[in-house]
């Protein structure tokens, strides 16, 4: 067991998958040489090697579409996107062509492969390098979609990624690589479409999801310290596949729901969560099911604006403690 | 049939002709005359209401998917454009499985569920026929990073069209594969028209491709893609560089569309006469004056019609008595898993 932080369980996810089956390869801007612009990838290069581990010109489309015919035709290729925002030049790819291709030609196409990006705000980069896009990819059949928020869960839910048969978006969020946790030694492996109850109580569920999931946790504490509220956490994890019995399950056991979503308003993945739980569980409710989002704007620069924005642990603790009328 | 891959080499100067030799020039002559039956009957069911969707044909292109077809050897991959029955067909897939996907039926090649943008077989090296201009060049070069990364002899060759070349993914893959030197084959096929509109007017160099070659360190190459022999022979010398592990090729073939660019179009743009300039330079008509210099009789050329005729016509019986695709195929192949579910 050691504390490690969440960048350091990327390189060493990457590296359990790269150890164990030469199949797998590592390509993106900068993920080489230079270890990643965030410092993800480090020492893979040493590792593994210039063959293994490849830096690539600034071409999106073709670190995409290179991943896509090398794992159409037998490797197991991990594709880095540096920020999440540059989907929006490769989104051919991730749109038309990964999801589709096995449908199209009646299953004679696979294609294994995992997109890394750095995904979510708080690095005051402006709205062009910090949106959450999760929900981009959510809204495309064909493609499984991950975003962990600890730094084992970034082990376990990569290493299943890339063993998985299907194209995976793998989203790291931005402002969780400093952040730290405790990991076991050894090989880890975790499963795709499964949610976890990060903290369990009675009272509401709170569905929340990458940075969002330590904010719900601080607000639960308050919840329960200062107003008697006993909610319990969900981390999704997984929005494709989605965990929805876990979810349903926590519902009728609280029956109160919110998400808490770094997405903009509309369309968001809790939009989809709630409709669910209103339809198959709309008799567990005591409320209205409620969003906590960032509002409906592109993200701004200053420190002092993005953090309005966001949901903060004192909105979901306001918001909670309203809706609950206590 | 033409397309079997494995066949060993005819040795140069055997039989009655050059390096080419005999068998396979008639192997490139059936080859074209079946992409052109095939799509002339695929252009005739449409008339009839039996092709549904859109639809792009090659005819007047043939010489182009035969010549780089017939160089390829097993295990070589294509990549196709949506207009790609010819390239589909050149492989050896069957007609009956392509005018069956045309005709959406379930005998179709992906049994309706891709439709005539995307003739995909991977049995025969069909890797795809994408439909998003420029798509499928990156894609391409993964499969050729593959190949480099295992040590594997194959080459991956990518058909595009003219009006490609002014799309970024182009520029994006052809930079990639120079710089990771991929083996990799770009071949151009320019047909002079992007779409409806004259691909000059719309392009600041005169040889959309081969022009743009020298920018990413790569030979100029401009062919004759109506002449099967010109293509068969520069298919063999990119294939053999690529083999030897010294790069991609980018390959501009010149040739004409002698339909629109889809089903909906009637090519009125064309100014007059240009069309029947082009007939006369027709892939087909040059290619069976060339087995009559060297000695091939006109019963033999008359066999291979008759051969092709044969196999369009039983495959359009079969495809007018298939089936359509059962309902429960809806929801297959979304995922590995061999269904659709996103959630337990």
């Amino acid at each position: 067991m050691a504390e490690i932080t969440y960048r350091d369980a990327v390189a060493r996810g990457i590296a359990q998958e790269m150890a164990r089956d030469p199949d797998v390869v590592f390509l993106g801007e900068d993920v080489a040489k230079a270890g990643g612009v965030f410092k993800a990838t480090v020492g893979l290069y040493e590792q593994f090697g210039p063959l293994r581990v490849r830096d690539t010109p600034i071409s999106e489309q073709a670190i995409l579409g290179a991943a896509m015919g090398a794992a159409m035709t037998g490797l197991k290729p991990i594709a880095e996107i540096m920020f999440s925002d540059f989907f929006a030049v490769c989104f051919d790819y991730i749109a038309n062509e990964f999801p589709k291709s096995r449908y199209m030609s009646n299953g004679q196409t696979k294609c294994p492969l995992v997109v890394r990006t750095g995904n979510g705000a708080g690095s005051r980069f402006g709205a062009q390098h910090s949106q959450s896009v999760e929900n981009w990819c959510m809204m495309i059949p064909g493609l499984k979609v991950v975003a962990p928020s600890t730094p084992l869960d970034v082990i376990g839910l990569l290493a299943a990624a890339v063993r998985d048969p299907d194209p995976v978006i793998f989203l790291e969020h931005k402002s969780l690589y400093a952040t730290k946790g405790e990991v076991p030694d050894g090989e880890i492996l975790d499963t795709l479409g499964t949610a976890k109850i990060v903290r369990p109580g009675k009272d509401c569920t709170i569905v929340a999801l990458a940075l969002m999931v330590s904010r719900a946790l601080a607000a639960a504490e308050t919840l329960k310290n200062e107003h008697g509220i006993d909610a319990e956490v969900i981390d999704v994890r997984s929005l494709v596949p989605l965990d929805t019995r876990t979810i349903l399950a926590s519902v009728a056991k609280t029956n109160r729901l919110f998400t808490v979503e770094e997405n903009p308003r509309l369309c968001g993945w809790g939009a989809e969560i709630v409709s669910i739980v209103a339809d198959e569980a709309f008799y567990d409710l005591d409320g209205p099911p409620v969003r906590i989002t960032t509002p409906h704007i592109p993200l701004p620069a200053a420190d002092l604006l993005e953090d309005i924005v966001l949901p903060t642990p004192e909105r979901i603790v306001d918001t909670v403690r309203r809706s609950l009328g206590s | 049939m033409s397309t079997q891959k494995d066949r060993a080499p005819v040795a140069a100067g055997s039989g009655l002709n050059d390096d080419i030799g005999e068998q396979k020039r008639l192997d490139l002559y059936r080859s074209q005359v079946r992409l052109r039956e095939a799509e002339q009957r695929a252009f005739d069911l449409f008339l009839q209401n039996l092709v549904k969707g859109t639809s792009h044909l090659s005819l007047g292109q043939e010489a182009i998917a035969s010549g780089f077809a017939e160089a390829m050897v097993k295990g070589d991959l294509s990549f196709c454009t949506y207009r790609g029955h010819a390239h589909t067909l050149a492989r050896g897939v069957p007609v009956e499985k392509v005018l069956g996907e045309l005709m959406q039926r379930d005998n179709g090649l992906m049994r309706g569920k891709g439709g005539s943008m995307h003739l995909t077989s991977e049995e025969h090296g069909v890797m795809g026929s994408y439909a998003i201009i420029g798509a499928h060049l990156p894609i391409a070069c993964g499969a050729a990073w593959r190949a480099q990364y295992k040590g594997d002899k194959d080459v991956s060759v990518c058909f595009f069209g003219d009006g490609t070349t002014n799309i970024g993914a182009f520029h994006e893959a052809l930079n990639f594969a120079a710089v990771w030197k991929l083996p990799v084959i770009f071949v151009c096929e320019n047909n002079l028209y992007m779409e409806y509109t004259p691909i000059g007017d719309v392009t600041a160099v005169q040889h959309p491709a081969a022009d743009r070659a020298s920018a990413y360190g790569l030979e100029r190459i401009v062919i004759d893609g109506n002449d099967a022999d010109e293509v068969y022979r520069t298919a063999q010398k990119a294939y053999a560089k690529a083999r030897a592990g010294e790069g991609p090729s980018l390959i501009e073939a010149m040739t004409y569309r002698h339909s629109g660019h889809s089903r909906a179009d009637p090519a009125k743009y064309r100014p007059e006469g240009e069309l029947e300039k082009w007939k006369e330079r027709d892939p087909i008509k040059i290619y069976r004056e060339r087995l009559k210099q060297f000695g091939v009789s006109d019963e033999t050329i008359d066999a291979i019609h008759a051969d092709v005729m044969k196999e369009v016509d039983d495959a359009t019986e079969a495809c007018k008595a298939a089936p359509n695709p059962p309902l429960d195929i809806l929801t297959t192949d979304v995922y590995a898993d061999g269904g659709w579910a996103w959630r337990n």
